[in-house]
């Protein structure tokens, strides 16, 4: 039996030791998928050994080093981490299984360094999940904007340059402009930065300096994407469907709201933040962030940048949930991690797929796809419902809940918020497969009859997506158990 | 003590000044290093006057002489290095000066600008 | 012997230029430097940890007691900075000789070591001894050497450099000698000691804001401060790519240390900064060559130069360390000198790769070098994104400090431009990378890697970098420890 403290270690050291094996199998791509795979494997079933420990009540620890006196690198897995890091650690199986059949399928080039950096930002984001302290989530922050920008700009063509641009611009930007002077300035009022239950940041300042850091947080976790920091996910659209997938609607997204959910809950705690006179309207810029991107993601015709525009808007549903400061709220946002993680990753799954069969980007050229498709199609739908936050489909919890955390909090508007948001995801949503399955196919389309679906390593990923998708309406237990962990802990 | 008295740092004061004033606003590279040495120069004669005492005599010790005064002989030695200074910051820049003749065939800075673009 | 290392860390790099320049043969030379450099650095860790267990050392030269003699004094802030001349040109020495060798002709070559090790002398002097006109005499010494050094550039606009250089420069070394004298009118006294007590009894007079203000601007000029910064982008663009690496590590930083000596130790911070009022001229000359020359970075099209802006903006930020007068933000300030001779050696050196294989470190001649050079490039990512201040590298651990600093006095707009320096930096860096990594390199030209034996000291500061942003326990310590000396002096 190892040493649960080890386990973390572990967990971040395979991600690492993939991307290694990767670079010396580079020249020989079935043992270097079937490498990724199996570290993916040991990954997640490292990541859920740690569930059992943590429903004991232990608190596995991992301290490396102290960077500056007072300030370590340390890990330290707590229930949020933990979901975090079981989503993500579980959908980079699935994302390998599903970019074997990609990338092959659409003959991408540098694969060695696409599959190198890919498990790099794996071992980023599970340093994010489960960093002890704001300075080492911080770090591990900026590790994966870093690592993922060589995914964004895979193509390396002048679109991608363009698009690098903004993704680092922005991210970057933001981090070290706000992120990095909040965390400075609460070391300087709190003199720690330890995440601690109840939150560090209590009786250390007045309410207004406190406001400001708590804004300065918001905006400055740029990965979280409240407007107006949000142009770098659509920009981030123009890397290979898997990246999409995987890191900007899992991994560097969720990172970013994540972030955000652990800083209210653990740095500030849900009774400060109550308290705080920003609290009330960044949670209104959060909603104003969902309805408008719902609105753009409305007039978006290429189906990538729609499904982006959805995602601004549901990591804010996220944000809210932090931003309610209440117990319902946050349980919600946390739970919308996951749900939403499954729901989205299965849509852009059916994108990545419809775009290698058919070279289709635009929603207005998959009339009639559904008739080819049907699965892939199929998979969209149940994607959506979740997104949507209809039975059967896991979303629906999530939204639930951060519907009752409005109501806790008395804010009925944030709840007709909520409600029209949905009505606007059930149209710029369902409007994909309506057009697929009921719509005439184009005529210009020569496009040959019968079945014809994406490679088989990804079709197997997006039914698996798509069926834990409606597996969480029915068992969302994990979830809820865990974030329930979360807030009855800040209840002591 | 009159405005006479303190003649030696008015000489350097005016020394300083004019040297200054020809290293910054003369174009011919010879005569920046010539404002250079004024400048230095105005320097020496000020450690110079401050070794000074009144009434002192050379610095040499002898028998007897206890109640002698004599002059600060170290400003002397100090700035005897500087010359030395001075003189090899001369070396130099007049070496880079015909480097910089053969390399741009003149010493005058605005031609050496219009040369370099 | 070890009692005699103040003195042997200068004299034996003092002995070792003329053997270079007599031996007149490229290798050996070359070897004789190396020598020197590696024990010099011995010497330098040596008394580094001499220091820090036992406190400071007294030295006193030819056994004339102090103040009459002249004494060195080695302390943890001198320590500290000799270790990082010495380290810089420990790993510049074997760098220089393939490099070297492309850009210089051979007859020269002896004689570039000879002004290589003398200007090494030169900046060790500097920092370890205790009698202020000894720190002019050295000082000179280095610059002169280095005026050569520059001078040997390839390029011709290198001996208008180098006269750019030699004017500002001995105007600056003048200024420097005339608060010297000011003071001594005044104290009778040159060692850096004795004034510290002396100076109090007549700092009521006229002629000591005087010679304050003399020595302000002499040493201000000499690190670069802006906007007394002109002669440096010249200088560090032309000159030999060895040499820009070492003296842009080196050199302003040893005159950040002499401004650290003049204004803590000799002045004392009260009289500095609560008399003279130091820190209204610093701090904003700072912030201004933060922001303005990191914009200025950003339009340059030749790389050396870029970074050279760039030095000009991190002097600032070494210098707004310093003008906040408190132990946070001296320990910053003593921090980035180290951690940005670690920068901008790692940068510099990379630059020297490219020079070596493509000949030109413009932007327009660098299409494609990430795929061509990959480990050149590598090497000069990771220096860019330590230069911007990302977490687990030294720039971040400066910015770290700096910005504590800042808000520890409530200043957070002062934060704040610290910061956006940081992002002015990812736009200049950025530049360079997008450069190397997405635009196409020209089929016909064949440019391989670097050689080992330049590619091997850039990776060492690479790796350093890298080190030294994860386990920066030590240099904060040594950094605080001479931070709460200097302000202990006055008390």
């Amino acid at each position: 039996m190892i040493d649960t403290n080890l386990v973390v270690g572990i967990c971040l050291l395979l991600p690492v030791l993939g991307a290694i094996l990767v670079l010396i199998l580079g020249s020989r791509p079935n043992v270097r998928e079937t490498a990724t795979l199996l570290i993916g494997v040991l990954t997640f079933w490292h990541v859920w050994g740690l569930l059992d420990p943590l429903r004991e009540g232990a608190r596995p620890r991992l301290e490396l080093l102290e960077i500056v006196p007072g300030v370590q690198l340390a890990f330290e897995v707590e229930p949020l981490g933990l979901l975090f890091a079981l989503v993500a650690s579980f959908l980079w199986i699935v994302t390998t299984l599903y970019a074997i059949g990609y990338m092959r399928g659409h003959h991408e080039k540098n694969q060695t360094r696409f599959f190198f950096f890919f498990a790099i930002a794996i071992a980023g984001a599970m340093g994010v999940a489960f960093s002890a302290n704001l300075f080492t989530l911080f770090a591990f922050y900026e590790i994966l904007t870093l690592c993922t920008f060589p995914l964004v700009t895979h193509h390396q063509t002048d679109e991608a340059r363009k698009a690098g641009r903004v993704y680092l611009g922005i991210l970057l930007t933001t981090s070290v402009a706000f992120q990095l002077l909040a965390i400075i300035w609460t070391w300087q009022l709190a003199d720690t930065v330890d995440f601690t239950e109840g939150g560090i940041l209590a009786g250390t300042a007045s309410n207004g300096v406190l406001s400001a850091i708590l804004v300065l947080f918001v905006f400055g976790v740029g990965k979280a994407a409240v407007m107006p920091f949000h142009r770098w996910l659509p920009a981030a659209m123009v890397a290979p469907t898997p990246v999409s997938a995987l890191l900007h609607a899992v991994a560097v997204v969720k990172a970013g709201v994540f972030t955000v959910l652990k800083v209210a809950v653990y740095v500030f705690g849900i009774d400060l933040l109550g308290t705080l006179a920003a609290t009330t309207w960044l949670a209104w810029v959060a909603a104003a962030t969902i309805i408008l991107a719902s609105l753009v993601a409305f007039q978006k015709d290429n189906l990538k940048a729609r499904l982006a525009y959805s995602t601004i808007s549901q990591l804010s549903y996220i944000v809210l949930g932090a931003l309610l400061a209440n117990e319902s709220g946050v349980i919600g946002g946390g739970m919308h991690i996951a749900m939403h993680a499954f729901g989205k990753i299965t849509l852009f799954f059916a994108a990545g797929a419809v775009l290698v069969v058919t070279h289709e980007k635009d929603i207005s050229r998959m009339h009639g796809l559904g008739r080819t498709m049907p699965i892939t199609f199929g998979a969209f739908f149940v994607g959506s419902l979740s997104i949507i936050g209809l039975p059967p489909a896991g979303g629906s919890w999530s939204k639930w809940f951060l519907g009752m955390g409005t109501l806790e909090a008395g804010q009925v508007g944030l709840l007709a918020v909520l409600m029209l948001s949905s009505l606007l995801g059930l149209y710029y949503l369902l409007e994909v497969p309506v057009k697929a399955f009921f719509f005439r196919p184009l005529d210009d389309a020569h496009r040959g009859k019968g079945i014809k679906e994406a490679p088989l390593p990804s079709l197997i990923a997006i039914g698996i997506t798509a069926s834990a998708t409606v597996g969480f309406f029915f068992w969302p237990d994990l979830w809820h158990e865990l974030m329930t962990m979360v807030v009855s802990g800040v209840g002591q | 003590m009159t405005a006479l008295g303190l003649f030696n740092y008015w000489a350097v004061i005016f020394l300083m000044m004019v040297g200054f004033y020809t290293l910054i606003a003369r174009g011919n590279l010879v005569k920046k290093i010539i404002g250079l040495n004024i400048f230095q120069t105005s320097v020496f004669i000020l450690y110079i006057t401050m070794g000074k005492i009144t009434g002192g005599t050379a610095p040499i010790f002898v028998e007897g002489g206890e109640d002698v005064i004599y002059s600060n002989p170290i400003p002397h030695v100090l700035i005897l290095t500087a010359i030395v200074v001075g003189v090899a910051t001369s070396a130099v820049g007049l070496s880079l000066v015909i480097r910089i003749k053969e390399a741009f065939g003149t010493i005058e800075e605005d031609e050496i600008q219009d040369e370099s673009l | 012997m070890t009692d005699h290392l103040p003195v042997l860390l200068v004299v034996v790099p003092l002995v070792a230029a003329p053997i270079a320049a007599l031996l007149n043969h490229p290798r050996l030379s070359w070897a004789v430097a190396v020598a020197a450099t590696l024990w010099a650095l011995y010497a330098a860790l040596e008394l580094l940890s001499q220091t820090m267990a036992a406190g400071a050392i007294h030295y006193e030269l030819g056994g004339w007691a102090a103040p009459y003699g002249i004494e060195y004094v080695v302390d943890p802030l001198n320590a500290w900075v000799v270790v990082i001349v010495t380290l810089i040109g420990a790993l510049v020495a074997p760098y220089a000789r393939v490099s070297v060798e492309r850009e210089i002709t051979e007859d020269r070559i002896p004689l570039f070591y000879a002004a290589f090790i003398l200007c090494l002398t030169g900046l060790l002097g500097i920092a370890v001894t205790g009698d202020v006109f000894n720190v002019f005499v050295f000082l000179e010494i280095s610059s002169l050497s280095a005026y050569a050094l520059i001078a040997l550039g390839s390029d011709r606009r290198a001996l208008t450099a180098s006269f750019q250089y030699l004017i500002m420069g001995s105007v600056g070394a003048t200024f420097i000698v005339i608060g010297i004298g000011l003071m001594y009118v005044m104290t009778g006294t040159l060692n850096m000691a004795d004034l510290a007590d002396r100076l109090p009894e007549v700092s009521g007079t006229r002629t000591i804001p005087v010679a304050f203000t003399f020595l302000t601007v002499g040493i201000t000029l000499k690190l670069a401060l802006f906007p007394l910064h002109l002669w440096l982008p010249n200088a560090y663009t032309y000159a030999p790519s060895a040499v820009t690496a070492f003296i842009a590590s080196t050199a302003t930083k040893v005159a950040v240390y002499l401004l650290l000596r003049f204004f803590f130790t000799i002045f004392g911070a009260t009289f500095s900064f609560d008399v003279m009022q130091l820190d209204r001229i610093l701090m904003p000359l700072a912030l201004i060559a933060i922001v303005a020359m990191s914009l200025v970075a950003i339009y340059q099209e030749n790389v050396k130069r870029l970074l050279a802006y760039s030095s000009v903006a991190q002097i600032g930020y070494m210098v707004l360390g310093i003008s906040f007068a408190s132990v946070l933000g001296l320990t910053a300030g003593i921090l980035h000198l180290f951690n940005h001779a670690l920068i901008k050696g790692a940068l510099f050196m990379s630059m020297g790769c490219v020079m070596y294989r493509v000949g030109s470190v413009r932007l327009e001649r660098m299409h494609g070098l990430g795929r061509a050079m990959p480990w050149t490039m590598a090497a000069f990512v990771v220096g860019g994104l330590s230069l911007i201040g990302v977490p687990l590298t030294v720039g971040f651990i400066s910015k770290w400090y700096l910005v504590q600093a800042a808000l520890e006095q409530g200043m957070w707009p002062v934060a704040g431009v610290v910061l956006l320096g940081s992002l002015l930096a990812l736009m200049y860096v950025w530049k360079v990378v997008e450069v190397a990594y997405f635009r196409e390199a020209d089929p016909e030209l064949e440019i391989s890697e670097a050689p080992l034996s330049l590619l091997a000291p850039t990776w060492v500061l690479v790796l350093g970098n890298l080190y030294f942003g994860i386990n920066a326990s030590d240099s904060v310590d040594i950094a605080t420890r001479a931070a709460e000396m200097l302000l202990g002096a006055l008390s």
